[in-house]
């Protein structure tokens, strides 16, 4: 069985009559050791999903509906007590933002100690010994002299070192990233991605990972999910997915990657409109709207999840996309998908 | 290249990165303090700050003259209409209308004016941060108790804010009676309301940021993370308005004191006794209330160039 299951998990913002369906029946496992993607644009549903996951979003004005069991357990219905017990020790997050994240008056080393003391009890030297070996394990040099230092004195990537450093200071099972390199410079987000994949691979966690950058997909996930406005449209392994998208979403994605070795005055292929651009899933297929195969069957309520062409690939779309990507006659993981920062090791 | 400029590269390479480590470590008050120095403004600040303390501690032995010591030929020249507030002989600010020396009298008064100053804002600092803070703590915490208890301290805190603050002063000074405790408590009452709400909003504004956030999906108590991460961010709008508060308090008093409400006992010197007392001899003698006024208005300046100052120097968005 899976570590987490998450089953038809929706998550609506605001007051009766004024609602809005953020998430809207989100459907996937993350095994021990996997990786599994989140990918969408903004306003997809994909921090929601990881907030609610964590049992970060607010009391008010939230309401949530399905399943997402942790080993077991549904973490929906847990009190906020047990959940609070859970963040830190069996689940832990990375946001986005690793400045902004970090407490800017205390330094790093109290701000490791303090999980330390919470969650596996370990005080004065013995919680600064651990500190530092753990900034040591994240690849941070002199950790001793770091742990005495603000979060300002520590550069961009360093932070996000030390912010993975507390995630995992208690070696949790599932990790969250959210993101965990945009607001990084290229060179230093494939270090924090090689870092990641290192903690995977041996550490066995699993690591749940939102991002929008499908650079960041072919370097790292095993399973991808292409979210569009809170609904997985197209589920699939990496390698299935860059071969063969379905899905004119995930297809239009890939194709909208600039490539160095395309002819030069070759214009860029964007999918046209945005998010907003949607109609309910109800009536039909949101994306329809922005969509260049949309058929008059797309509108007649929500499209299933099927499987029309391998199993494991899932698509929510009547008219599936059949002919592969140009891009994708070159291997998942190659340079030129991941020319923006998720290279591969 | 040779080995030994190699080597001779590495030493110095080692040299310098030696020298960086040493600086490393800064806090961010510390990195404020920095900032601080190298602003101008901040350094005239609290050099008139400096010059004020310096006159309030020493002061009293400085003064050439006793502050009671009378001399009636001053009334007596007073009352034929000639002017005996500007220098003569010994008197620097001459005399006043009871032929007291006014320079001695200024520099034994700056001390009563720093204490009523530091005192009262004190006052106001202490006790208001203390219902901000438990204001501001309550409604973090969340909850339906939190929230009300929020609303209630409020509230109250805003019932005192509506009173224009003088009129609010003048009422505490009139039940208490005249006297020195009397200027700091008034004084010092009118500032809790400013600090409460500063340091609640602070404390509101901090709790949705996001290493709020991140501390609580590490699962660290919320009760820890207010005392930890967010009452700590909050504080460096309280220390900058502390400064500025101080300006208004010696400003507050000395309008207590214009008004007959300050410390009668006339051993006592202050500037805004002074300048109460100049009012009645402004036709004939106005020197005499300009020097209390010129000093209250050039300390109130130091501590509102250093308050402003502070408040850049801490400012998040100029931080390096």
């Amino acid at each position: 069985m899976a570590l987490l299951s998450v089953d038809e998990l929706t998550v609506t913002f605001g007051a009766r009559g004024r609602e809005s369906k953020a998430v809207d029946g989100v459907s996937f496992d993350v095994d021990q050791g996997q990786v599994v993607g989140l990918v969408g644009e903004s306003g997809c549903g994909k921090s929601v999903t990881s907030l609610a996951l964590m049992g970060l979003l607010p009391d008010k004005g939230v309401k949530l509906g399905g399943r997402a069991d942790f080993d077991g357990n549904n973490l929906l219905t847990m009190s906020r007590r047990e959940l609070r017990d859970m963040r830190g020790s069996q689940m832990a997050m990375i946001f986005q933002d690793p400045l902004s994240s970090l407490n800017p008056v205390v330094p790093i080393g109290i701000q490791v100690t303090e999980i330390l003391q919470r969650h596996r009890g370990l005080k004065g030297e013995a919680a600064r010994k651990e500190a530092a070996h753990l900034l040591d394990r994240v690849g941070i040099p002199d950790p001793a002299r770091r742990l005495k230092e603000y979060p300002h004195q520590l550069s961009g990537g360093m932070r996000q070192r030390a912010l993975i450093a507390m995630a995992v200071a208690c070696a949790p099972r599932l990790l969250i990233a959210d993101e965990p390199t945009t607001a990084l410079d290229v060179t230093i987000q494939a270090q924090i991605l090689e870092l990641l994949k290192e903690l995977v691979d041996e550490e066995g966690t699993a690591l749940l990972m939102i991002t929008h950058d499908l650079g960041v997909v072919a370097g790292l996930c095993d399973q991808v999910n292409v979210l569009y406005a809170g609904k997985v449209v197209e589920s699939a392994d990496r390698h299935e997915l860059f071969a063969h998208p379905m899905h004119p979403y995930a297809h239009g994605l890939l194709e909208s990657i600039p490539r160095l070795d395309a002819p030069r005055g070759e214009p860029l292929k964007p999918i046209r409109g945005s998010i907003n651009d949607r109609i309910a899933w109800a009536e039909g297929c949101a994306f329809a709207p922005r969509c260049d195969y949309y058929t008059m069957e797309c509108l007649t309520g929500t499209p299933a999840l099927t499987e029309p062409a391998a199993a494991g690939h899932q698509v929510r779309c009547v008219n599936p996309v059949r002919e592969p990507v140009e891009i994708a006659t070159l291997d998942a993981g190659d340079a030129t998908v991941t020319a923006h920062g998720g290279k591969n090791a | 290249m040779t080995t030994s400029t190699k080597t001779a590269k590495i030493d110095r390479l080692a040299e310098l990165t030696a020298q960086n480590e040493t600086t490393s470590g800064a806090s961010l008050w510390r990195e404020a303090f920095r900032r601080l120095k190298t602003n101008k403004m901040a350094i005239i600040g609290a050099a008139i700050i400096a010059v004020f303390i310096v006159m309030a501690i020493v002061g009293p032995w400085l003064a050439p003259h006793s502050a009671t010591a009378l001399t009636w030929k001053s009334e007596v020249l007073v009352n034929q209409g000639k002017f005996v507030d500007s220098p003569r002989g010994g008197n620097w600010f001459g005399l006043d209308h009871l032929g007291r020396d006014t320079f001695s009298r200024f520099l034994i008064g700056a001390r009563q004016t720093l204490l009523v100053g530091v005192v009262s804002m004190l006052i106001g600092l202490i006790v208001g941060a203390v219902i901000g803070a438990a204001s501001g703590a309550a409604a973090t915490l969340g909850g339906r108790l939190g929230q009300k208890i929020d609303t209630v301290i409020m509230r109250v805190v805003d019932m005192m804010l509506a009173l224009p603050s003088l009129l609010l002063a003048v009422s505490i000074a009139a039940v208490m009676g005249q006297s020195l405790t009397t200027v700091m408590i008034a004084v010092g009452v009118v500032q809790i309301p400013i600090f409460a709400r500063l340091l609640r909003g602070s404390m509101l504004a901090q709790g949705s940021k996001d290493y709020v956030l991140a501390a609580q999906s590490l699962g660290i108590r919320k009760r820890r993370i207010v005392v930890t991460n967010i009452l700590p961010n909050s504080l460096s709008p309280v220390i900058v308005q502390a400064t500025l508060s101080l300006a208004t308090a010696i400003i507050e008093a000395a309008a207590l004191s214009y008004l007959g409400l300050g410390n009668p006992d006339p051993a006592v010197p202050e500037w805004g006794v002074m300048l109460s007392q100049a009012q009645r001899f402004f036709e004939h003698a106005p020197m005499m209330a300009v020097y209390p006024a010129v000093g209250i208005i050039i300390t109130a300046l130091g501590f509102t160039l250093l308050g402003e100052a502070m408040r850049e120097a801490l400012d998040p968005k100029l931080r390096g």
